[in-house]
């Protein structure tokens, strides 16, 4: 006999029990079968510990069910150690709503998001907001699209201005912090508050990802212990240098796999 | 007096301050995380504290965009 996890439950199967035979006797009308994170044919032999979920394409599943099948193509592992993580983001514009959404499409358990601005049109050019949102609050419209993506994450927003005496108390309690601001003076701000209040905490912050100079010159780099920073350093948002998606959501991306990195106990640089 | 200025020695000024050194260096106060002596300054500290022969300073400049 073998143990396998079939759809996140313990089972006991026959040794030589095929992925096949498994769905007939469990869930016939399912049409993806998915193996230790890997979509896998039908004939492929069970083995002891193998993590099998299977999916009926198109149908809603049921709610319990939902997270497990969510999760399904995840690096197995991950999902665990994430799901009881909790990021601070400051900032929900062009950096911190791709940020929060790359984390809650990977299950982050928490999020704790802040910023005082409301959704314009030129928002729209890179930050994760949709037309019909224009005039709310981007804390709001966040969690809106957020808990759209995943339901099963914890938001707590924050509609304000982040200071140095409000920032300890609104990002307590986190694993990893992010700066996600657009103003200079405020990214310095924060960043020095952080160091300062929370050094054992590590913090994600960004200099530098205007306009559309080439995507490899947009780095990740270790400036002290638990203090990691992303971008090119000297590409200021101007006038003939405007902040654009594509730019943006790279050192978006940079920033959201450096503390997924760091949630898993590895370096991100 | 010599100083370490982001790694690298730097001839400035006797009895200068992190604001003049930074005035003489172009960049503005409230966009730089400062590190003395691997101790993180704090705005108050970074307008007030002299510099002394020897000192390590790391100055790490933010741009605006985000």
């Amino acid at each position: 006999m073998i143990t396998i996890l079939y759809n996140e439950n313990s089972l006991a199967l026959q040794l030589g029990t095929t992925l096949d035979q498994l769905r007939l006797q469990r869930q016939p009308a399912a049409d993806l079968l998915i193996v230790n994170g890997f979509p896998t044919p039908q004939g492929y032999l069970l083995q002891e510990g193998d993590q099998v979920i299977m999916i009926q394409r198109g149908l809603v599943p049921q709610k319990d069910q939902l997270e497990a099948l969510m999760m399904a193509r995840h690096t197995p592992g991950v999902h665990a150690l994430i799901s009881k993580s909790c990021v601070g983001i400051a900032g929900a514009g062009g950096l911190g709503s791709n940020i929060a959404i790359a984390l809650a499409r990977i299950g982050v358990g928490e999020l704790i998001i802040a910023d005082f601005d409301l959704v314009e049109p030129s928002n729209l050019n890179r930050q994760q907001y949709f037309y019909d949102q224009i005039g709310l609050p981007k804390v709001d419209a966040l969690k809106e699209n957020l808990q759209r993506i995943n339901p099963y994450i914890k938001i707590t927003t924050f509609n304000t201005r982040i200071d140095r005496q409000n920032l300890p108390t609104i990002f307590s309690d986190i694993d990893v912090m992010v700066e996600a601001f657009d103003a200079p003076d405020q990214k310095a701000m924060l960043t020095t508050t952080h160091l300062q209040c929370a050094p054992d905490c590590p913090l994600v912050a960004a200099s530098g990802m205007a306009g559309y100079a080439a995507s490899n010159s947009i780095k990740t780099r270790k400036i002290r212990h638990n203090f990691y920073l992303v971008g090119d350093m000297e590409t200021a948002a101007q006038p003939g240098q405007g902040l654009m998606a594509p730019r943006v959501s790279i050192a978006a991306g940079h920033q959201a796999n450096a503390v997924l990195r760091l949630l898993l106990g590895e370096e991100p640089t | 007096m010599k100083i370490e200025l982001n790694g690298n020695p730097q001839e400035i000024n006797d009895n200068s301050t992190i604001e003049e050194l930074l005035e003489q260096l172009d960049l503005q106060i409230d966009r730089v995380v400062l590190e003395l002596n691997h101790n993180i300054l704090n705005a108050s500290e970074s307008r007030t504290t002299a510099l002394c022969e020897g000192d390590k300073l790391e100055i790490i400049e933010f741009v605006g965009g985000g």
